[in-house]
């Protein structure tokens, strides 16, 4: 009895079975088709040329702080080229450099130059590379959005608070007006490019004690748990969780005034020494294909307004003439501008040696104006 | 009954045993079964293999030495740099796993052991219907929500009780564990309760006992090795638990009692260091399989045991 009370509904519901399926296709015809009539309109409205369907997938990995940057653009590169796939990691920059000398991809993101150990290895490799600067960071100081007491900091605050030889628990082991309360340090994975740069700016290595994580937004969800913690990370994390976190004002060395990550402060290098560039390392062999070279152009067109949109800072007009320049032209701009000839780390900033003429002078004939790019060969 | 059915021509020669084919195929089939039996065998050969010789990389290697590794209280394989200056002892890890599995179980074993004895003794079969598929809906929800259940939920819910919790802290990663665990020690829990014979019972009401006496003086003691192995694989299920530790308990390798401190685990820390920069071959990257090869001898042991206590304790009956 208890069978046959069961199957009625059954037989019941498989007759009404095709119904349903039909109705189902209708729905999903439905919602297919709208959006794919907006992305065929979005395109139209920005390129007049028709495109050529370009078909692919396209691996980019590294610095997650990067990564806001690379997502932005593949997705809207993916209104243009729906075909091709392009998929963004963010694995840290030391990792992304150790997967763009093992091939495995085809743009390395960073948050810092290439250093000369791992030139060395993609030329041991044959990876012939391009470095183009894409964006201003800021590198932010964070603190609880509670958290009244930190004015602001200077590096030597911060090498007391993160430094190696480091020895301060509590915060008023830093400034006795601070509460007696025991510091919680955040900080990105030793993988991460963030952390080499926080290193070279407090000049030497970080203490332990520290919660490491490879995972930005899990350095957000710490900082903004507890009242007593500090952290650091790309300006775009915190752009994004302003109301759970606050940016501490850094004590410019050379000025004396404390500045905030604001955009004109990194833009003319006022946020010193935490403003840095923010590069893309593509592979010179996937230029290759059709669809990287489409890509990387779609990169350097769109990333002037797409950085701010994640909350970066685009780069000022001269070092973008080079960017444009060195992409128009990957054979004669190979390789990196922060290292010498033999494979070592230059001295200078960032605006002295990335704009600094190079001995090539098939580079001086390209127009420095010059805003649009051609397809690389 | 059978008139009108032919009988085999076997039966009826009164032949009865197996024809020649049928005993051939049958020792095909339990070849078959063996070669599966021999195959998880040596599944688990391959993989303890495996664990000693990665782990013999990292004990062999002379920044590392036995003693450092079992009573050292410092662990900084993913903080520090220089091999020389890095620590390994096990005490922080092992500590963390141990106050994560510790609160868990604080949590599993009560509450599955009384939804154990309240669904075989006293539950209508109505309340079983609605109870016993939720508690399997509870297994059946992936780690990683928990994990995010206990960052974006539990942990807020502590510190809302004392903010001197830590964002990440074993305390809110051990409720979830012990969340995850609590269906397993239940539904094992209630087969080894319900395996016991209702004479048992009958016999209980027959001299005048309520229900509650028969279901802790007689079903329970009855019942306790099954009860108690039950107990014993949810706790090595929640050592070796990754997910939610890796999201909740966070990344500081902390020796400590303290359940509010950020408590990395021995998984939590495989976890870290697969992600982390560090190149296979180092000796920090190896470190990773001496962890994970002092947590196999850790859950070994408890296996042991567990199979210890079902045999000293089991009673059988009829």
């Amino acid at each position: 009895m208890a069978f046959s009370g069961g199957f009625v509904p059954f037989s019941a519901r498989s007759r009404y079975f095709p119904i349903l399926g039909v109705l189902c296709f209708f729905t999903l015809v439905g919602c297919g088709g709208q959006p794919a009539a907006d992305t065929k309109k979005g395109t139209g409205a920005a390129d007049k040329a028709p495109v050529p369907a370009l078909r692919g997938n396209i691996q980019v990995d590294g610095s997650s702080t990067v990564r806001p940057i690379g997502e932005a653009v593949a997705k809207r590169y993916a209104e243009v080229q729906s075909q091709v796939q392009v998929d963004v990691g963010g694995r840290g920059t030391g990792n992304g450099f150790k997967r763009l000398i093992a091939k495995e991809i085809d743009f390395s993101q960073a948050s810092r130059p290439v250093t000369p150990n791992e030139a060395k290895q993609l030329a041991e490799a044959k990876v012939e590379f391009l470095e183009v600067p894409v964006a201003y960071d800021g590198l932010t100081i964070v603190v609880h959005s509670t958290n009244d007491w930190v004015k602001e900091l200077t590096v030597d605050q911060l090498k007391k608070i993160y430094a190696e030889d480091a020895t301060a628990q509590n915060w008023s082991d830093i400034d006795p007006s601070w509460p007696k309360e025991p510091m919680k340090l955040f900080a990105p994975g030793t993988g991460s490019g963030t952390y080499d740069y926080f290193c070279e700016v407090i000049g030497g290595k970080l203490r332990t004690g520290i919660s490491l994580n490879e995972d930005d937004n899990a350095l957000v969800t710490g900082v903004s748990g507890n009242q007593y913690s500090i952290g650091f990370f790309g300006v775009a994390y915190f752009e994004e969780n302003r109301s759970k976190l606050r940016a501490v004002p850094i004590v410019n060395p050379k000025t004396g005034v404390a500045v905030l990550p604001e955009r004109e402060a990194i833009e003319k290098n006022d946020y010193s020494p935490f403003s840095r560039p923010l590069f893309v390392y593509v592979n010179r062999q996937s230029l290759d294909r059709a669809e990287v070279r489409s890509f990387l152009k779609y990169y350097i067109e769109s990333a002037p307004e797409l950085v701010q949109n994640v909350g970066y800072v685009k780069l000022p007009s001269d070092v973008w003439a080079k960017v444009n320049e060195i992409v128009a032209n990957p054979q004669a701009n190979l390789g990196s501008r922060f290292l010498d000839a033999n494979g070592e780390k230059k001295e200078g900033s960032f605006l002295e040696l990335f704009l600094a003429p190079t001995d090539e002078p098939a580079k001086s004939d390209a127009p420095a104006s010059n805003t649009t790019v051609q397809e690389g060969q | 009954m059978n008139r009108g059915l032919p009988i085999p021509s076997a039966l009826e020669q009164k032949r009865y045993r197996p024809t020649g084919s049928a005993r051939r195929s049958e020792r095909v089939v339990v070849a078959l079964l063996m070669a599966c039996a021999l195959g998880t065998i040596a599944l688990s050969v391959l993989i303890v293999l495996m664990l000693l010789r990665e782990s013999w990389s990292f004990f062999s290697s002379p920044n590392v030495s036995l003693t450092q590794f079992l009573f050292g209280t410092r662990w900084t394989a993913l903080e520090v740099r220089d091999l020389e200056k890095v620590e390994f002892g096990i005490w922080p890890l092992l500590s963390g796993t141990l106050r994560v599995t510790g609160i868990a179980m604080l949590i599993a074993w009560p509450m599955g052991l009384i939804t154990a004895i309240y669904l075989s003794e006293f539950a209508s079969n109505r309340v079983r219907k609605i109870l016993k598929p939720s508690l399997e809906i509870l297994a059946g929800i992936p780690t990683v929500v928990f994990g995010y259940f206990a960052v974006l939920l539990i942990s807020p819910g502590l510190q809302w009780i004392s903010p001197s919790f830590d964002t990440f802290n074993a305390t809110s990663a051990g409720i979830a564990v012990g969340i995850l665990c609590l269906p397993l020690v239940c539904s094992l829990a209630e087969d080894a309760l319900s395996a016991v014979p209702t004479s048992l019972r009958e016999a209980v009401y027959s001299l005048g006992g309520t229900r509650m006496n028969t279901a802790l003086n007689v079903v329970l003691p009855s019942a306790l090795s099954g009860v108690i192995s039950a107990m014993l694989l949810a706790f090595s299920r929640a050592l070796g638990e990754t997910m939610v530790v890796a999201l909740a308990a966070g990344t500081l390798a902390t020796f400590t009692l303290d359940p509010r401190q950020q408590s990395q685990t021995m998984t939590g820390f495989i976890v870290e260091m697969l992600k982390s920069d560090l190149e296979y071959g180092t000796v920090q990257y190896y470190s990773l399989f001496g962890v994970a090869l002092a947590l196999f001898v850790i859950t070994f042991v408890m296996t042991l045991l567990g199979q210890l206590i079902r045999r000293r304790y089991r009673e059988v009956y009829q």
